[in-house]
């Protein structure tokens, strides 16, 4: 039972989400490679049949109390904890979302953060991290076992394997009170638009520099009959509502045009955006890792480059 | 209320970075240090809490370039104490021991500990839930909204696509920000000198600890480039020019 490889089955207001399955590709390869099993840990409470769902482990793993019932980082950090001091796995591969993203760190065990690739090189896990905002990346070896590897989105495609993995349920002695206590959802403001089923969206970031110059990205978006997005800064400004936000906090979009303008391409907002159709990117910096990604690139300043796009389009209306 | 802030200097990713020589750590010439921006919405959540409840803010920072000028910012904002750490910690790991250490001690009882949730250097694990399991306290992460009656904290965290969660945190605890409720204030630069002539940075010499590596770096590189974007080349017109081709072959523009 000891050095295997373990997934952390997210799931959510009961669906499995997407990220276990990528990381249960990844999962497999590890598990391939060091010839051992690969198991996926689910914990929950009466989530017991989201286990069928993971037949791309050779087993689950499955924990089953009320503390687990909602997404409680200190509930489900004392569970893990508990199992791999009891099963040492050789490493548990985490979800790196904002649901999952802190329990690996409140458990005392090594800890990889950042991982967009974990692999078996001479005997041993080697993880490739991204640091500072996707600028540089590290290759690097976590110093004892047990490690958890925070796994960034989209790592591996997502597979689903149509078979009935053996559940193991596994009792842990939770205790009778914790200290964080999960009291309810708050559902997002209803009334704005869907942007994930807008065709055409124009994105603006920290470019944009100041809320007037949204107006912009407004008439570009009008002009395309689309709508306006944004990255993380620019919804911490309160210049857009929570709605309009892409990336790891907000929602994955696949738009037939996505115009990013100032927006440097953050790990957390390629996260949101990266499978649009047609990326085309405007941004100052030539280096930008937007430009890594996007079909097309401006290296020029957003607010210039957005009125003469509009003016082109509507001249071309007629 | 009593609030610790604990801030950390990041490189400031808008400048090109550059590997070392020894690849593997950044060249620190190249570097251009600013305060993590989720430490910067920490300390405005610590702020407004201070002005919604009284109390004081503590900001901590261990040594760095520039860090002075981030502590007199604090200060410049609102900040009651602003502590120095003399010495270094390499990873997040060390820098949650250090502060550890440290806090029991030097910053008085705290009853919230603030710190940005996450940071573009963290390689080895998160501050903030690190900090709290050496100090035995409750931890949130990803929060967006705090408010405090009677010892208890109703905290409000993010998950995805706009949905936040609600929980209760009895004080004191460690909390991971994500976003203050408002974005964090500006101080004019006169402000921050006014700070620097009238108060004071405490300087206190880190206790010696342990580092131990919990991730060892085998190598620094720049990212491969899978794909890589055709630039448009010319002046916004013409690049519009081409924007509209592209549009065009593509039927997302039609004319009319």
């Amino acid at each position: 039972m000891t050095g295997n490889i373990w997934v952390l089955a997210e799931h959510w207001r009961g669906q499995i989400s997407e990220i276990t399955y990528e990381l249960l590709v990844l999962g497999r390869e590890l598990a391939r490679d060091l010839g051992v099993g690969l198991q996926a840990v689910l914990l929950g409470h009466n989530a017991q049949s989201l286990g069928s769902t993971l037949g791309g482990a050779d087993s689950v793993l499955y924990v089953d109390h009320p503390a687990l019932a909602e997404p409680t980082p200190e509930a489900y950090a004392y569970a893990l904890a508990h199992l791999l001091t009891e099963r040492r796995p050789k490493g548990l591969l985490i979800p790196l979302t904002n649901l999952s993203m802190d329990v690996g760190a409140l458990v005392e065990a090594p800890f990889v953060n950042a991982c967009k690739d974990v692999r078996l090189v001479d005997g041993r896990l080697q993880a490739r991290c991204v640091l500072y905002g996707g600028k540089i990346e590290a290759v690097v070896v976590p110093a004892g076992e047990p490690t958890i590897f925070g796994i960034v989105p989209g790592v591996r495609p997502a597979e689903r394997v149509d078979r009935t993995p053996p559940i193991e349920t596994v009792s842990v002695p939770l205790p009778e009170v914790l200290k964080v206590r999960w009291k309810s959802y708050v559902e997002p403001e209803a009334g704005d638009i869907n942007i994930t089923k807008q065709d055409v969206l124009v994105a603006v970031g920290r470019g944009i520099q100041d809320r007037e110059n949204l107006t912009l990205a407004e008439e570009l978006a009008a002009a395309l009959g689309g709508a306006v997005c944004g990255s993380r800064p620019v919804i911490d400004q309160g210049w857009l509502p929570p709605s309009r936000q892409i990336g790891r906090s907000g929602v994955i979009v696949k738009p037939k045009l996505y115009i990013a303008a100032g927006i440097s391409g953050a790990p957390e907002h390629v996260e949101g955006m990266k499978n649009s159709e047609l990326i085309i990117a405007i941004n100052t910096d030539p280096k930008a890792p937007i430009f890594n990604l996007a079909h097309y690139g401006i290296v020029a300043d957003a607010l210039e480059v957005l009125p003469a796009l509009t003016a082109a389009i509507r001249a071309k209306q007629g | 209320m009593n609030i610790v802030v604990l801030l950390k200097m990041v490189p400031d990713v808008v400048e090109e970075l550059e590997i070392a020589p020894d690849s593997k750590s950044l060249d620190a010439s190249s570097v251009r240090m600013i305060l993590s921006e989720r430490d910067d919405h920490a300390l405005e959540e610590a702020l407004l809490l201070k002005e919604r409840y009284g109390g004081t803010v503590t900001a901590l920072a261990v040594e760095a370039p520039d860090v002075d000028d981030a502590l007199f910012t604090a200060l410049a904002k609102g900040a009651d104490r602003a502590i120095k750490i003399l010495g270094t910690s390499v990873t997040t790991s060390a820098t949650a021991r250090l502060f550890s250490q440290i806090l029991p001690t030097v910053a008085g009882p705290a009853d919230l500990i603030l710190t940005g949730v996450q940071a573009i250097d963290d390689l080895d694990g998160f501050m903030a839930p690190i900090l709290s399991r050496l100090l035995g306290l409750p931890y949130l992460g990803v929060v967006t909204a705090v408010k405090v009656a009677d010892r208890t904290a109703i905290v409000v965290r993010e998950y995805a696509g706009g949905v936040r969660g609600e929980f209760e945190v009895p004080l004191p605890a460690v909390l991971g920000i994500q976003s203050a409720e408002q974005p964090p204030r500006y101080v004019p630069v006169a402000k921050v000198r006014a700070a620097m002539k009238s108060q004071k940075i405490e300087a206190i010499s880190a206790p010696a600890l342990a580092q131990p590596t919990v991730v060892e770096i085998l190598q620094m590189t720049k990212p491969e480039v899978a794909g890589r974007a055709e630039i448009l080349e010319g002046s916004s017109e013409e690049v519009a020019e081409k924007v509209c081709e592209i549009l065009f072959a593509r039927g997302l523009l039609q004319k009319r």
